[in-house]
Order: structure tokens, then sequence, then C-alpha cells
């Protein structure tokens, strides 16, 4: 892996994503109006509030985990890849360099979603609102590694597409969204503690009941990891011989 | 030119491939020499890609040797001494062209003023600001080359550069072809198009993933009486049936 190169990739992503201003648009502005609509639905309660923040971190990885295995499968099928893994980029340098750019496109959005939350819903935070942004941009980079995992085991467009349920939708089952997980079977709870959504949840959870960023570290600590490891994934699934 | 003729770019021994049940290459042994165009010809489903994508080292192969410029195909200190171009344009369409090239030369660590160079190569200099996606095939299939002489690489590896391109492109191609040749470059060229032979130096036929022949398209006039490279084909081809 080379610094110089890893960055030299994710500027030309960022710069492939600056042609299509459409899918910037849809990327920021789509978890807003996700966000908006429930909390018009929701009106006079409190459950903007308390849900609020837990939507922040969702929407986004959602997003990026479809923009991303879309982006790298585009790289498989367009023979682009194929070019790079013959030349002497690291795949270190291609799956960093994705995760950088998108981490730039991830931290615009979650700063746009949470303003958006606050101060045109009237999401009302009990505790640190920067962590609630940290959390956001966490979780969106993690979706982007998680794509860029996945699609290294897609092959089609069409399996692609359907890795987002097959790796995001058992994570929101038992994330605690649905019921809390102390009231889950023991089995269940424990499955939902090997999956990277759970301390998202988790730690917006805690966030929107007032808690500081202190209070959530372990939490935030437990998605660096997971998010490292995607990157680790990402880069061993690549070949540069393929059948 | 009695040691040049024994340089060897490319030495392949024993090349096996199998994709699924099916075995591409069967134990296939050739040498290209170096500073020479060398074309792989040959129908469609031959093995062409196959053999191109072993020498490039993209390609899992199940047995067999490729050592290319003296070294084990696909190892890293070949990787910015040999360029590839694949069949299907591989550029990014949602770029322009020199925003491609700019960043396939940091890859490969090309002098900046390189982009321009290889623009003016293939003829592209007044498309530098034009996205790639708004591009004829054509022209994407010449930027796709032009992203491969970056760094002007010792051993150019071309998976059909010339399909689709009208008559005069062809010809301006093939005379680039002979010029790169003439700086020292070794090109091994891929096309199933029989009359681009003329523009070779040596001659590789592929059918069925095997060898018919390894000659100069005089050579190969002469042992099969043909009147051209298409007819001398058939003539090996038959002469193996029986």
């Amino acid at each position: 892996m080379t610094p110089a190169l890893t960055a030299a990739t994710a500027r030309r992503v960022l710069a492939q994503l600056r042609h299509d201003p459409r899918t910037i648009a849809l990327i920021v502005l789509l978890p807003c109006v996700l966000l908006g609509l429930i909390a018009w639905m929701f009106h006079g309660t409190p459950v903007l509030d308390q849900f609020g923040p837990i939507l922040v971190a969702l929407f986004p990885l959602i997003v990026m985990f479809l923009v991303t295995s879309v982006a790298t499968l585009r790289e498989r099928t367009s023979g682009t890849l194929e070019r790079l893994m013959a030349s002497p980029l690291g795949k270190g340098d291609f799956v960093g360099g994705y995760a950088l750019a998108f981490g730039v496109v991830a931290v615009v959005q979650a700063l746009v979603v949470t303003g958006f939350a606050v101060w045109v819903c009237g999401m009302d935070v009990h505790g640190s609102l920067g962590a609630v942004v940290l959390v956001a941009v966490l979780d969106a980079v993690l979706g982007c590694t998680l794509g860029l995992a996945a699609s290294a085991v897609a092959r089609t467009e069409f399996q692609a597409v359907q890795m987002m349920p097959l790796i995001v939708f058992p994570q929101l089952v038992v994330c605690g969204l649905l019921m809390p997980r102390d009231e889950m079977p023991t089995v269940l709870e424990w499955i939902s503690r090997a999956f990277p959504l759970t301390y998202g949840v988790d730690a917006m959870q805690h966030l929107a009941a007032g808690s500081s960023l202190g209070d959530v570290a372990g939490d935030v600590a437990v998605i660096v990891a997971f998010l490292a490891g995607a990157v680790v994934v990402g880069g061993l699934t690549l070949r540069r011989r393929t059948p | 030119m009695g040691n040049e003729e024994l340089a060897t770019a490319v030495d392949v021994a024993g090349l096996t491939v199998r994709r699924g049940p099916h075995t591409v290459l069967d134990g296939l042994d050739l040498r290209i020499p170096a500073g020479r165009v060398v074309g792989l010809l040959g129908p469609s489903g031959a093995g062409k890609t196959t053999l191109l994508r072993a020498i490039v080292g993209v390609q899992q192969v199940h047995g067999g040797r490729v050592t290319v410029l003296g070294r084990p195909a696909g190892a890293p200190e070949l990787r910015r001494r040999v360029g590839y171009v694949t069949q299907a344009p591989s550029i990014y369409t949602d770029l322009t062209v020199t925003e491609n090239l700019r960043y396939f030369a940091t890859v490969l660590r090309a002098p900046s003023d390189d982009v321009n160079r290889v623009l003016d190569q293939v003829d592209l200099g007044r498309y530098a600001r034009t996205r790639a996606g708004d591009l004829s095939g054509g022209e994407r299939s010449r930027v796709s080359l032009a992203a491969a002489l970056l760094g002007a690489p010792e051993l150019l590896v071309l998976d059909e550069p010339t399909v689709g391109l009208d008559p005069v492109l062809r010809r301006d191609l093939w005379d680039l072809f002979g010029r790169l040749r003439d700086d020292g470059t070794s090109l091994l060229v891929s096309s199933h198009v029989m009359d681009e032979a003329s523009r070779c130096d040596r001659l590789l036929l592929m059918r069925d993933g095997a060898l018919v022949a390894d000659a100069t398209e005089a050579e190969l006039l002469a042992r099969t009486g043909a009147d051209d490279v298409e007819h001398a084909f058939l003539a090996l081809v038959e002469e193996g049936v029986r």
C-alpha cells in the first residue's frame, strides 16, 4: 500500500462523483427526506427525539452500502479493475481509496442529515450532538466498507444489489431497534453482539437519552474495529488473478 | 541482428488453463521475440484473450510456466514494464479523457507530461477535456490504448485493439505499432481479422487453445501455397484434421 496511490484513487473516485451530481444529491437528500417523513408522521410525540439519532445512523449506512457495492462492481465488469490489478496499484490502495473517498462523502452526508434533523425537524438530542455526528459518520463509512467487502463476493449486478438485504436486514432485525436487546431470546441477543450495526444503534440510543461521547466510547471503538476489519476483508477478497 | 533475434520477450511452456470443466489452453508452448510486432491470430474462442491474460498475470493458471522479460508473469516488478489493453475499453466513462489518463499515469508513476505524449500518439488531443462516455466506441478504445502507453512499457499486450475502427484509423494504429517497435518496444497484438497479418513481423495462429502456426507471413504462405493468411489458416487446420 502506497499513500500516494491510495490518495490518487480516492481523488479519482471523488472526481467520478463530481461528474454525477444527481448521485450526490441522492446520497445527501434521500436520508433527509426519509427522516422528514418520520418527523411529520410522529409530529407532537417524543418518537423523533427517541429514534431520530438511530435513523441518522441507519439511513446513511444503507445508502452508502448500496453506492459502494455498485461502484466497485462496476469496476469489475468494466475491466478497469483488471487493468488496475495488472498495474502497480496495491489491493489496499484500491480498497483504501474507496473508503477514503466515500468517507469524505459520509462526513458531508452526516453533517447535512444531522443538521436537517435538528434544525428542520426539531429533533432534540439530550446527549452530545457532536457524538451523534461522529457515530453517523462512522456508520456511513462502515456501510462503505461492508459494501466493498460484499461486492467482492458478488459476481453480477443482481447479486450485488441483493447483498444489501442479505447483510443489512438481519442486522436491522436484531440491532435493538425493533425490540430492546435484553428482552430478546438469549441466542438472538448473542447474535446481535456479532453485528456492527448493534453498536451504532446502542450508541445512538444512549446519546438520545443523554449520554456523552465518553459514555459511548466502547461502542465507537467496536464500530471502528469492524470498519477496519471490513477494509481488510475487502482487500483480501480482491484477486489479482481471476478465472 | 543476430542477438536481437535471440532476445525473448515472452516464453510460455506447458501453459494449461481450465475454466469450469472446459480446458481453454492445454499445455501451450510458444516464444515471443523481443522488439517485434507479433500478431496473435485466430477465431473468437481460440483462447487468445486467455493467453494474453496469462502473460499479463491476471489469469488463474492450472499448469505450466509463463516468463515475461525474464521474470515470472505477474511479478510485481513487471507491472510497470508491461502495458495491457483489454478487449473492451477499460476506462472510466464518467471521467474526462485527461482525468482518466492522469489517474493511470499516477498509478504507473509515469512522468506528468506523459499524458499529452500518449494523447498525441493515439491522435486524441482534441478530446482531452471530453467525458470518455461521450466518445464513440473506437475513440474509447484509443483512450484505453493511450492508458497502456503511459510510462513507455517495454512490452505491450493488446487484445484486439483495432476492432470496430474505420480502415483509416486501423492503418494509423498499425503505423503507431510499427513506430513503437522501431523504438524498441515488443508488441503482442491479437486480432480475429486475418488481413491484419501483413502488418505483423511474425504470426502466431491459434485455434481451440492450441498453436496452429508460428511463422512469418511469407513463411506461412510459402509452406501452405495459399494466397493469403485466411486460406493458409484453413489449409493448416485441414492438414491437422487429416
